[in-house]
C-alpha cells in the first residue's frame, strides 16, 4: 500500500487540498457542504471519467457520491486505518486428484473489483478460484502460475512466445498434468492459433479460457467456463489447442473449439466464441461432469516424445483489409518499410481492387509473400472464378483456403520466423498443418440467422 | 390450539417506542429504461408465452473484507436455478446481462432530481452508480444498479417534519412469474424500468403517520406528472423497530391502505416475541437446552396413522422426524399476528431455507389426522416432560435434518431476543419471514457507467418539473370543483389529476365528484373484476366519459361502458363510439323513460297500493333493472316521483 499512490486519480488543486489535510484513499473524512449539511464517509479513488473537481466518498450505507470541491466549506480527516485485506484460508488440495496447472495471463476471467477502492485486481490464487467454484476441488488439484497480467488487446507475438514456452516447459516437466491458460477474450483466438502452430503433435489438449463477465459478478460466466476448461484439460482426449467458452447464452454447457477455427463473433455475449467453417470439438457439461466429443475430425493425443515445438514469430507481418476505395499505397508503404509478409482480408471469393494489383505484384517480386483470405469469414476463397482473382493468382498471391484472416496472419508470422524463402512459405501456407483448413463444408456449418 | 400467552391486540405505539422509516419506490414514466433503449413497459401474457427462455445460475464471491453476506449465503445454499423470459418487445441484451449497460437515461435523472427538490433534498454534485448485490435471481447480473442523487431532505406532516435521508435512482427488478422444483421464473420486461427510491429517516412513530407520509410523498411524485400509475408501480418497504427489537425490514407493500395495518401487525409481533422471550426466561430455558436436542426418526410410529399428509409422504419414500423443544409447551401456539403463531414463524423458516412445506407442532395437535394416541407415542419416544413441546417435519431425510437444524436455531434464539429479518407483507396485512437481512458490505462501484456531473442545466430542467406543495393542490381541488378533501386526496394519489381536470371542465351532465369517482372508487371496483384502469389509455377513458356524458347514460351506464372497453382491450378512442353502436346503447329520451315507468306502475298496481308512500324504492328497483346503464338514475327517480305522486294524489 505504501508504495502505491495514496490518492489515485486526484490531481491539481483538489489533490493539493487533500494532501494538505493528510488525506489518502481509505481515510474516513468529514465534509461540510453548506451550513448544516455534513457528509461523512471513506475517501475513494477517482473513476477515470469523473470530473477533476469531484471528491468521491463512500457513505456508511455503501453508496458512493461525488462532492464538488467548490461546494466544500470544510474538510477534515477523521481517521486513517489500513485497509483490511481478505484473509484467504490455505486449502489442502486432494492429492489423489489429477494435477492441473493454470497459467494466468490477465483479462476479465482473472480479475475482480476491490471493494474498498473499486480497482480491478487480479485473482489467480487457487484459493480464490476454489472459493468461487468449490466444485473445482472435486475435479482436480490446482496449481497456478501468473505469467503476466495484461489485457489481451495489448498482446504481441512476443507474449505468444512466452506462453508457448511456458506450456512447452510444463509438458516437458510432466506431460500428464492438465494445462489451462486464463486469457483475455479479445485476442484469445490469435493466441490459440499461435500455440497450435508452435506446439504440434501434442500429448493432450491445451485449453484456453476466458470470461465475458468478471468473476466478481454473481452472474459471471467465468465459473462455468473455468470448471469446463479444467474438466476438458483432464478428460478431453485430443492433442489440440482448444478454446473453452459458453456454448449458448445459458449456463448449461461449454464448447471446446479448435483453436485455429474459433473466432470471437460478438462484442459482449457469453457465447461470443464460435467455430467458423468447422464444428466444435466437444461439448462440456460441467454440472454433470461430462465431456462429449462432437466430431470425428480431430488430432488425437500423441506420445509425449513426439511433441514438435517450434516457438517463434516474425513481428513484421501486416493484416490488411480490402474495401471500396482501397489505397494501393498502403501496400507500397508495407513494401517500402520492408515488411516480411502481408495477409489481405479480401472481399468475397478473395478479391481486392484491380488498382492494387501492381503494388501486390511488386511486393511478391521483392520477396514478400501475400496471402489472400476473405472478410466474409464463412466459406473459402476461390480465385479462379473472376478475372481479378485470376490476376491476383498470376502475380503470386497465395490463396488462404477457408482459413480465418487472423489465423492466416498468425500462421504466416510463424512460418516466416522459420524461413522466409518464398517457395517454403507458399508450400507451408497451402499445407493443412493443424486442421486450420476444412476441405469439407457441410451445409449446416453456416448459422441460421434471425429473419424476423 | 394451546397457547401459554395472549398478545394484546391493541398497543400503545408511543410506549412501545415504535420507530418506522419508509422506503418508497416509484416507477418513472420515461421513454426508455434506465440503462438501455428498451421501452419501459410490461408485456401481455401472450407475448410472454412465446418469448425465449434462458436458464442461468448466480454465484457469490467473498467480499474484499473476507465476508460472505448472510443474505447472499442464504440464497446460494438454496441452490436455485433461474429462468428468464425475454420478451423481444421489452428487453434486449442489456437485461440479459449480455451487453454492458448504456448511459443513464437523462430523462429519468431529471425527473428524479425534480422529486428530490420537491422533498427539499440536496442533489449530489456527481452521481455514481453502484452495484448492490442481490442474488435471488431478480436481477440477471446478480446486482441492482442504484445511485444516490440527493440527500438530506424532509417532508412536512401533521405530526411534524419527517427527514428524507436519501433519494436514489435505480433499476427495477425482473418480474417474478412462478417458482417450481427449484426453478424460479422471471420476466425481463420490468427489469431496468427507472425507479426512484425515497428513504425516510426513522422519524415516524405511528401507523397513521406512516400512511400520511407515504400519501404525501406519493401525491408529490404524481404531481410531477412523470411517474407511472397502476398496481405495482409504487411499492413501499418498511423499516421498523420497537424498544428492545432490532430493525426489521418488510418488503413490498403494494397498497397504501395496507401500510398502517402492516406496521401495527409487525409491532404486535415484535412485542409478542419479547413476551415469549420473557416467558421462556421465566421457565429458565437456556439456548443450549434447545441446541443440544437431536432429531428423532418417528416414521415407524406414524406409519399407520390416518394422516393423509403422512401417508402420501411415505409413499414417496420420505421420512418423518421429530424434535423436542424443551419447556416450549404452549409457546408454539401463541398468536403473534392474526392467524399466525410462533409455530408459523418456525414453519416459514423451514419453507424458506429448505423448500419443504413447513412443520407440524405439538400445540396444534391432535389434528391433520394425527390423533391423541399418536401424539402420545411421539411424546414417549422423545421422552418428553409436561412442559416440553415438539415439532415434526416430513420430507427427504437430508432436507428434514437441515430443516430441524434451522428450527433449533430459531427456537433457541427466542430465548435471546428477536432475529434481524427481512420479511414480506402478506395481502391481509400480516408479515412472513423471507430471509436474513443483508449486511452493508454488498455495494460495489458500477465500473461500466461513467459518473454524471449534476450540472446547472440538469437542475434547471428539474426545477421546471417540481410540483407545488400537495396541500396547495388539495385546497384548489376542494375550492374549484367542490370535491370532499378525501376525494381530492384520492384524485391526487390516483395520478389522474390532469385527466380529471380536463373532463371536469368539458362534461355537461356529470358532476366533478362523479368524474373523480371514476379514477378512485370505480377503478377499485373494476380491479375486483380483473380490469386495471391503468391499462386503458387515457384518451380512451376520456372518450368513454365524454360519450356517457353526452348520451346521459348516468353513472351506471358509464361504468358498464368502461367495463366493456376494459374487457375488450380497446386502445383507440375512435373505437368507443363504434362499441356503443355495436352494443346498441342508445340514449333514452324522457318520453321513453316515462313510458317504462308507467308500464311498471300499471303492472304492479296492487303492490304499489299496498306499500303506499314506501312504493318509491320498489318502483325504482323495477325500473332501473330494465334501464340500468342506459339512463341516469337521477332522471328516473324524478319521473318515478312524478308518476307516483299522480297516483297517490289521485
Amino acid at each position: 500500500m505504501s508504495t502505491e499512490d495514496p490518492l489515485p486519480g486526484y490531481g491539481g488543486r483538489l489533490r493539493d487540498l487533500l494532501e494538505s489535510k493528510g488525506a489518502r484513499v481509505g481515510c474516513r473524512v468529514r465534509i461540510i457542504r453548506e451550513p448544516g449539511e455534513i457528509i461523512e464517509g471513506i475517501l475513494m479513488p477517482k473513476h477515470s471519467l469523473s470530473n477533476p473537481r469531484t471528491i468521491i466518498v463512500k457513505l456508511d450505507n455503501g453508496y458512493n457520491i461525488g462532492v464538488d470541491v467548490e461546494s466544500v466549506k470544510e474538510f477534515c480527516v477523521i481517521e486513517c486505518r489500513e485497509v483490511k485485506r481478505a484473509s484467504t484460508t490455505k486449502l489442502a488440495m486432494d492429492s489423489s486428484k489429477p494435477l492441473v496447472t493454470i497459467i494466468g495471463t490477465g483479462g476479465t476471467i482473472a480479475s475482480r473489483v476491490e471493494y474498498e477502492t473499486g480497482a480491478v485486481k487480479p485473482v489467480m490464487d487457487p484459493e480464490d478460484l476454489v472459493e468461487l467454484m468449490p466444485e473445482l476441488k472435486e475435479i482436480a488439484r490446482l496449481r497456478t502460475f501468473v505469467l503476466f497480467n495484461i489485457l489481451s488487446e495489448n498482446m504481441t507475438p512476443h507474449h505468444w512466445e512466452m506462453i508457448a514456452s511456458k506450456v512447452h516447459e510444463l509438458l516437458s516437466e510432466d506431460p500428464s498434468q492438465g494445462i489451462v491458460i486464463a486469457h483475455g477474450t479479445d485476442t484469445m483466438s490469435y493466441t490459440a492459433a499461435a500455440l497450435a502452430f508452435s506446439l504440434q503433435k501434442l500429448p493432450r489438449p491445451i485449453v484456453l479460457v476466458g470470461a465475458q463477465r468478471s468473476s466478481d459478478r454473481p452472474s459471471t460466466d467465468a465459473a462455468l467456463n473455468f470448471v469446463s476448461s479444467v474438466l476438458a484439460s483432464i478428460e478431453l482426449k485430443v492433442g489440440e489447442v482448444v478454446v473453452c467458452m459458453h456454448g449458448t447464452t445459458e449456463d448449461t454447457y461449454s464448447l471446446a473449439h479448435r483453436g485455429v477455427k474459433v473466432r470471437k463473433m460478438h462484442s459482449s455475449r457469453r457465447d461470443a466464441f464460435q467455430s467458423i467453417n468447422d464444428v466444435p470439438i466437444a461439448k462440456i457439461y460441467p454440472r454433470e461432469r461430462r465431456v462429449i466429443i462432437t466430431t470425428s475430425r480431430y488430432i488425437p493425443p500423441h506420445r509425449p516424445e513426439e511433441l514438435e515445438a517450434r516457438i517463434g514469430f516474425d513481428d513484421r507481418v501486416a493484416l490488411v483489409k480490402a474495401y471500396p476505395g482501397f489505397q494501393p499505397e498502403i501496400i507500397d508503404f508495407l513494401v517500402d518499410r520492408k515488411f516480411h509478409g502481408i495477409v489481405i482480408e479480401g472481399t468475397g471469393l478473395g478479391h481486392i481492387t484491380e488498382q492494387a494489383i501492381k503494388s501486390i505484384e511488386r511486393a511478391v517480386q521483392e520477396g514478400i509473400p501475400v496471402v489472400m483470405t476473405t472478410q466474409t469469414l464463412f466459406g473459402r476463397v476461390n480465385m479462379n472464378v473472376y478475372t481479378t482473382g485470376r490476376k491476383l493468382l498470376s502475380v503470386g498471391v497465395i490463396p488462404g483456403n477457408d482459413m480465418l484472416p487472423e489465423v492466416a496472419y498468425v500462421k504466416l508470422s510463424w512460418i516466416l520466423h522459420i524461413d522466409r524463402d518464398m517457395n517454403f512459405v507458399k508450400r507451408m501456407m497451402l499445407q493443412n498443418l493443424v486442421l486450420e483448413m476444412n476441405p469439407f463444408h457441410r451445409v449446416d456449418l453456416f448459422p441460421r440467422w434471425f429473419h424476423g | 390450539m394451546k397457547a401459554a400467552l395472549k398478545i394484546p391486540k391493541s398497543l400503545d405505539f408511543q410506549r412501545l417506542g415504535l420507530k418506522v422509516g419508509l422506503e418508497i419506490h416509484q416507477q418513472l414514466e420515461t421513454s426508455r429504461k434506465l440503462f438501455c433503449e428498451c421501452p419501459p413497459i410490461t408485456v401481455s401474457h401472450e407475448e410472454l408465452a412465446k418469448a425465449p427462455r434462458i436458464r442461468r445460475e448466480l454465484r457469490v464471491a467473498k467480499s474484499e473484507l473476507g465476508e460472505i453476506d448472510v443474505a447472499a449465503a442464504f440464497e446460494v445454499q438454496r441452490g436455485r436455478v433461474f429462468e428468464y423470459i425475454a420478451p423481444p418487445s421489452a428487453s434486449c441484451l442489456v437485461e440479459l446481462d449480455e451487453e454492458p449497460p448504456h448511459e443513464m437515461s437523462r430523462e429519468a435523472l431529471v425527473i428524479g432530481l425534480a422529486i428530490a427538490l420537491a422533498l427539499h433534498a440536496k442533489p449530489v454534485d456527481e452521481v455514481h452508480v453502484m452495484r448492490k448485490i442481490v442474488v435471488d435471481g431478480s436481477n440477471t447480473t446478480g446486482f441492482q444498479r442504484t445511485a444516490i442523487i440527493a440527500m438530506n431532505g424532509y417532508v412536512d406532516t401533521s405530526f411534524g417534519k419527517v427527514g428524507i435521508q436519501t433519494v436514489t435512482l435505480e433499476e427495477d427488478a425482473a418480474r417474478k412469474i412462478e417458482e417450481h422444483d427449484n426453478v424460479v421464473v422471471y420476466a425481463l420486461d420490468r427489469l431496468g424500468i427507472p425507479l426512484v427510491e425515497i428513504s425516510t429517516a426513522p422519524d415516524i412513530h405511528s401507523p397513521e403517520q406512516a400512511k400520511e407520509v407515504a400519501e404525501t410523498i406519493g401525491i408529490l411524485m404524481r404531481l410531477t406528472g412523470k411517474v407511472k400509475r397502476g398496481l405495482g408501480t409504487i411499492r413501499q418497504d418498511i423499516n421498523l423497530s420497537i424498544s428492545g427489537s432490532p430493525k426489521i425490514e418488510i418488503k413490498g407493500v403494494q397498497r397504501l391502505e395496507l401500510l398502517p395495518k402492516v406496521i401495527a401487525n409487525e409491532a404486535r409481533r415484535l412485542y409478542g416475541l419479547l413476551m415469549i422471550r420473557d416467558e421462556l426466561r421465566r421457565r429458565n430455558v437456556k439456548p443450549n437446552d434447545v441446541m443440544s436436542q437431536k432429531p428423532v426418526d418417528v416414521t415407524d410410529l406414524l406409519r399407520d396413522c390416518g394422516s393423509r399428509i403422512v401417508r402420501s409422504a411415505l409413499q414417496r419414500g420420505e421420512r418423518v422426524y421429530a424434535l423436542k423443544l424443551p419447556k416450549f409447551d404452549g409457546i408454539l401456539g401463541i398468536e403473534l399476528q392474526e392467524g399466525r403463531r410462533f409455530g408459523t414463524e418456525l414453519a416459514d423458516y423451514v419453507k424458506q431455507w429448505t423448500g419443504l412445506k413447513g412443520l407440524i407442532h405439538s400445540d396444534e395437535l391432535p389434528a391433520y389426522g394425527i390423533t391423541e394416541d399418536y401424539v402420545q407415542a411421539i411424546r414417549d419416544r422423545l421422552e418428553m416432560g409436561n412442559l416440553d413441546a415438539f415439532v415434526i417435519v416430513i420430507g427427504p431425510t437430508n432436507k428434514v435434518l437441515r430443516a430441524l437444524d434451522i428450527v433449533k436455531e430459531r427456537a433457541a434464539y427466542a430465548v435471546i431476543g428477536i432475529p434481524k429479518e427481512t420479511r414480506a407483507a402478506n395481502d391481509d396485512g400480516t408479515t412472513r419471514y423471507m430471509r436474513p437481512q443483508p449486511g452493508a458490505a454488498r455495494m460495489y462501484p458500477e465500473t461500466d457507467i461513467p459518473p454524471i456531473v449534476v450540472t446547472d442545466e440538469l437542475l434547471n430542467e428539474a426545477r421546471k418539473l417540481v410540483p407545488p406543495p400537495p396541500t396547495e393542490e388539495l385546497t384548489k381541488l376542494v375550492n374549484t370543483y367542490g370535491l370532499s378533501r378525501d376525494l381530492a386526496k384520492q384524485i391526487l394519489l390516483s395520478g389522474y389529476l390532469r385527466v380529471f381536470e380536463d373532463l371536469a371542465k368539458e362534461c355537461r351532465s356529470f358532476s366533478p365528484s362523479m368524474i373523480a369517482s371514476v379514477f378512485t372508487s370505480v377503478a377499485g371496483e373494476l380491479r375486483k373484476l380483473g380490469i386495471e384502469l391503468s391499462e386503458i389509455p387515457d384518451a380512451v377513458i376520456r372518450e368513454v366519459i365524454l360519450v356517457a356524458d353526452s348520451m346521459n347514460l348516468g353513472k351506471d351506464g358509464l361504468v358498464a361502458l368502461l367495463m366493456e372497453v376494459g374487457k375488450r382491450g380497446v386502445k383507440i378512442p375512435e373505437k368507443v363510439r363504434e362499441l356503443v353502436e355495436a352494443l346498441g346503447i342508445k340514449p333514452l329520451d324522457l318520453e321513453s323513460v316515462r313510458k317504462e315507468v308507467e308500464e311498471v306502475i300499471n303492472n304492479h298496481m296492487n303492490e304499489i297500493m299496498a306499500r303506499g308512500e314506501r312504493a318509491f324504492s320498489f318502483v325504482m328497483g323495477k325500473v332501473m333493472s330494465r334501464l340500468r346503464g342506459r339512463v341516469d338514475g337521477k332522471l328516473v327517480a324524478k319521473i318515478v316521483m312524478e308518476e307516483l305522486s299522480k297516483i297517490f294524489k289521485g
